[in-house]
């Protein structure tokens, strides 16, 4: 009964946890993402909040992860990503494409 | 500068050659370059407006605004030039009769191009309000003067539209006989590009699921990011690294037109059986 009780409290704060880890949050402060590497887990969808707090617009890109969103300056902005498969997958600010750059990476 | 003018350029690149698409697709049209340039006229106000209303934007449907209001405006872009096929189908015989004389009918031509011009408002708004949320960036961070930044835009523009003109004065080297089979076909596949990128937003807005993603990856030979990927993507809707659902749009679209173009032209045709009538092309 125990064992029981435990397993199920075990699987729900393991829910809990993955569904608290399929929300994310990426800074852009200066033209840079902080931070430049995110892991997410494989084969789920996940939600990335993009916090733009330079007053520039910028726009998040990713040919790989096919996502393309404008984030005005001093504004937050959410994307869906994947589900997405075991690997790595780059994303860049297309307006200042030489500091801003990252990789999610799926595990 | 040269950094903005390669932006502006990407940028202005789809657009350029979406309208050198439509400009030669609709020739023996009268007053058409009125109306194409009434269309750019329209798109930059519109960029202007979205640039300006992005914070807004971006707030609506759960932080989803964005993404619904390209696919939307993907979807309007997408109808219309069905209708401009289905169209086509029927009359595009006549304006290549008549290609070489002033003339048409007006009122057919004109609900035509009104059509097109929405296509072209489309077109030009997507890229430009992002060229212009990009070059208010450029001004307010101060870290380029106005004067090269100013020259870096109006070089990447001027190339951009350069190109555009360049596929279109490519376009009407295409013999009469040929031409508007060809412009169809490249309409069609313009279409059916946008409908996968209209999926795209709405996978990101995750309304719809992406089905298999990638389905394929490209990449290694012609990625997004280069200019080829960027003309591809403008024109096909090309994507080195697609969703399955994103192709099921393409196809679906491509099916449709073809189904609609052969519709009308059963319709149009006389009673005679349409086996046996002459083929002109």
């Amino acid at each position: 009964m125990y064992r029981l009780a435990a397993a199920v409290l075990a699987s729900a704060s393991l829910a809990a946890f993955a569904a608290a880890e399929s929300e994310l949050s990426v800074v852009i402060e200066n033209h840079k993402f902080a931070p430049e590497r995110i892991e997410v887990p494989a084969g789920k969808k996940v939600k990335l909040t993009i916090d733009n707090r330079d007053a520039t617009p910028e726009e998040f890109e990713s040919n790989e992860m096919r996502i393309e969103k404008v984030i005005p300056g001093k504004s937050k902005g959410v994307v869906w990503l994947g589900p997405l498969k075991a690997g790595e997958y780059k994303f860049f600010g297309e307006y200042h494409e030489k500091t801003a750059q990252g990789v999610v990476v799926a595990k | 500068m040269f950094g903005t003018a390669l932006i502006v350029f990407r940028e202005t690149l789809e657009a350029a050659l979406i309208v050198g698409i439509v400009a030669a697709a609709t020739r023996g049209i009268p007053g058409r370059f009125r109306w194409i340039a009434s269309g750019i006229g329209a798109g930059i106000l519109g960029s202007l407006l979205v640039a300006a209303g992005a914070g807004a934007l971006s707030q609506l449907a759960q932080g989803m605004g964005q993404e619904l209001f390209n696919a939307s405006i993907l979807g309007v872009a997408v109808a219309m030039l069905a209708w401009h096929n289905i169209w086509m189908s029927v009359h595009g015989r006549e304006l290549a009769a008549n290609a070489n004389r002033i003339g048409g009918d007006i009122r057919t031509g004109a609900k035509e191009m009104s059509v097109l011009l929405v296509v072209i408002a489309i077109a030009v708004l997507r890229e430009g309000s992002e060229t212009v949320l990009f070059l208010y960036g450029v001004a307010i961070s101060g870290n380029e003067s106005s004067a090269p930044m100013v020259a870096g835009g109006a070089i990447g523009l001027a190339g951009g539209v350069a190109v555009g003109w360049l596929l279109f004065k490519g376009l009407l080297r295409i013999p009469l006989r040929w031409f508007f089979s060809a412009t169809s076909f490249l309409v069609l596949l313009l279409a059916a590009g946008m409908a996968s990128q209209a999926a795209r937003f709405l996978i990101q807005a995750d309304k719809i699921p992406s089905l298999a993603a990638p389905l394929w990856d490209t990449s290694w030979l012609v990625s997004n990011s280069s200019l080829v990927g960027k003309a591809l993507q403008g024109i096909v809707g090309y994507d080195a690294q697609p969703a399955g659902m994103q192709m099921a749009f393409f196809v679906a679209v491509l099916a449709a037109i073809v189904a609609g173009m052969a519709w009308a032209r059963r319709r149009a045709e006389p009673q005679a059986p349409a086996h046996t009538a002459p083929n002109p092309t």
